[in-house]
């Protein structure tokens, strides 16, 4: 009996300590961050968040348009992930019968399990190709007239830009958003949704008035994990972006991101401060990734 | 039981890592593929085994300054204050050249001609078009078609881009503003996209028609990629085939030229860029890559074993470098080289000479 008492304590205690090494890690990963990029943080300040300057040669360096296309590519991202995923998850968490939903179901974990690099392939050789034949052209000269619009759209058709870096960031957090959605959608207890037939409600109604009002906290939760891993996401953007620090006001124009410049850079760079500048992007993309989690926690744990 | 079988195992495992000689370098992409080439052969005839991690010029004299590597390859030669600062010596290993490339329709390898001043013109955005006059008193045999032009960049620092801003800032009479580097920041007229690798450039120059970019000319060659003629410092539209001669041959020819009107033995760092050099025949973007490493050597064995296998690179090696697309260093240069090892590498214990043939 009291054999199995101290197994148990050092048992906990061996946990417990795991927990603690994580957070520890994670602090000492901030610190030295700090630490290396404090040269640049000294030099450029606050200014470096709203410079788009970045130019090696004579070591002047600004976050402002890798941090814009971080931010823009994940808005696109979201923007199409998120009714593709509510249809699949709605698809397989209720209107499927049992096998084509696991089919399904199965699919799409396969879909998450592709590495990044593999997505990047594929969007430089086919999606880049197909968008820059089938698809920019056209747009281009849908708009051309309508003001702003024309604006977004303009631009020699390369295929590769900040548009495709978004529609390929699209396909890699489907899989993410919509296994979540579907967990989410399972937790709404049959009894309301029966309830819900019963009074004579259509299939539509039921999703809308019952299961989308019952988890639409959680909803946005799992749309918050999906942005966290598009703005972190380094290989497959590096593929189609294009990378140009130039900042247009083009969807179809070349551009970057903090991850994929930090990958492109990071290992030709001279200088403390070239160098520290790299890692000071990395500080601002740890807060931006740091900041969308902790929201997406919050909103999933305030659900009902 | 099982326990200790593992552990005696994986002592005698580590022990035969041990038992042979390994030697470590570090740096340039570029000459990595015949490294390997070299290594291997090294190997089989010394046994000895030569590690080579192509993370990069900039990474890889990182790594030999702060002495985790027994050798750096760059691309960009270290200027002679930083070598003394650290107490390094560097030469230069192999010569390879830089190609622009482009997708033109109807224009196939070899029959675009540019120079040092279009080639700034394009690359900053003040040619626009690929019918510009400019471009067309250069190619007054093609019918250059009106379209944009799309400029494609390295967006990896890389030696590559190193090279390439170097001739554009030296030979382009001040049409190139934006300086030279790894990476750079490039000027805001143009079109530009950038590529990762020789294979990210390439792949976005076959997709964008109208687009240009610089790739290794091996890399080219192997490719079948649409390769442009230069005109060199003496005015002459290089390489010059001769009669019944293949390209891979007459662009050696014109490699070797340039390597061989360096003035190698003139600068003590020899950190001589082979771009835009004199010469009638000679490839204004040429380049070579540099091994650095230090002149205090704590283990005898290992730095003797090291300079033999450089010497195994400009001897014998030679031919394995043709093969794969580089050109040897000249013969003269190589002597060069191996007094300076006489002279200067010495055994930090007993300050004795460690090159000796």
């Amino acid at each position: 009996m009291r054999k199995i008492k101290v197994g148990d304590l050092i048992f906990s205690n061996v946990t417990k300590f795991f927990s603690w090494l994580v957070f520890l890690l994670l602090l000492c990963v901030l610190f030295s961050l700090f630490a290396s990029s404090y040269p640049s943080l000294q030099k450029f300040g606050f200014h470096f968040l709203t410079s788009s300057a970045w130019d090696p040669v004579s070591g002047e360096f600004g976050a402002l348009s890798a941090i814009l296309g971080t931010l823009i590519t994940s808005a696109i991202a979201i923007v199409i992930a998120v009714p593709i995923s509510i249809g699949i998850s709605l698809f397989i968490a209720e209107i499927a019968p049992k096998k084509t939903s696991r089919f399904v179901r199965l699919v799409i974990d396969l879909m998450a399990g592709i590495p990044s690099v593999i997505y990047g392939m594929w969007g430089l050789l086919v999606l880049a190709p197909f968008l820059s034949v089938y698809f920019q052209p056209q747009v281009s000269e849908l708009v051309e007239e309508i003001p702003v619009l024309n604006q977004l759209f303009e631009g020699p058709p390369l295929g590769i830009g900040i548009f495709t870096a978004g529609v390929i960031l699209s396909i890699m957090i489907i899989p993410y958003i919509s296994s979540t959605m579907v967990e989410m959608f399972r937790t709404v207890p049959s009894v309301l949704k029966e309830a819900a037939y019963g009074i004579g409600a259509t299939r539509l109604e039921v999703i809308k008035k019952i299961i989308i009002p019952f988890v639409r906290q959680g909803m946005i939760g799992s749309v918050m994990l999906g942005l966290g891993r598009a703005l972190g996401e380094t290989m497959a953007v590096t593929f189609v972006i294009g990378n140009s620090k130039h900042i247009t006001s083009s969807l179809f124009m070349p551009g970057t991101t903090i991850s994929a410049t930090i990958a492109n850079e990071f290992n030709e760079a001279q200088g403390a401060i070239y160098s520290s500048s790299l890692l000071e992007l990395g500080i601002i993309l740890f807060l931006i990734s740091f900041t969308v989690l902790a929201l997406a926690r919050l909103f999933l744990l305030t659900r009902k | 039981m099982r326990l200790l079988l593992f552990i005696a195992l994986l002592l005698g495992f580590t022990f035969n890592i041990s038992a042979a000689p390994t030697i470590t370098g570090a740096g340039s992409s570029f000459i990595a593929p015949i490294m390997y080439e070299w290594a291997s052969n090294y190997n089989k005839e010394t046994k000895v085994k030569i590690n080579f991690q192509s993370i990069g010029s900039g990474a890889g004299v990182k790594q030999i300054e702060s002495k985790i590597v027994d050798f750096g390859a760059t691309d960009m030669p270290l200027k002679n204050e930083e070598l003394q600062k650290h107490d390094l010596i560097q030469f230069p290993l192999v010569i390879g050249g830089i190609v622009l490339v482009t997708n033109i329709p109807n224009v196939k390898p070899g029959e675009l001609i540019l120079d040092a001043r279009t080639t700034a013109m394009i690359y900053s955005g003040e040619i626009k078009k690929w019918d510009d006059k400019r471009l067309a008193d250069l190619n007054p045999h093609l019918k250059l078609p009106s379209s944009r032009i799309t400029v494609v960049y390295r967006a990896d620092g890389s030696g590559t881009t190193f090279n390439f801003t170097s001739y554009l800032q030296n030979a382009s009479e001040g049409i190139w503003k934006a300086g030279s580097g790894a990476s750079i920041s490039w000027p805001r007229g143009i079109i530009g996209v950038g590529g990762n690798g020789n294979e990210g450039v390439t792949s976005l120059i076959k997709r964008a028609v109208g687009s240009i970019g610089y790739v290794e000319y091996s890399y080219a060659l192997q490719n079948k990629l649409s390769w442009s003629r230069m005109k060199n410092s003496a005015g002459t539209v290089v390489p010059l085939a001769n009669k019944n001669e293949d390209m891979a041959t007459a662009f050696s020819r014109a490699l070797q030229s340039a390597a061989a009107n360096a003035q190698w033995e003139k600068s003590p760092a020899m950190d001589i860029l082979l771009l835009n050099q004199p010469g009638k025949e000679s490839w204004p973007l040429t380049a070579s890559t540099f091994v650095v490493m230090y002149k205090k050597q704590k283990d005898k064995k290992t730095a003797s074993d090291l300079l033999h296998f450089f010497d195994f690179a400009y001897t014998k090696g030679a031919v394995m470098a043709r093969k794969l697309n580089y050109v040897p260093m000249p013969q003269k240069t190589v002597q060069f080289i191996e007094n300076m090892w006489a002279k200067h590498i010495k055994s930090s214990q007993d300050n004795s000479t460690l090159w000796t043939q």
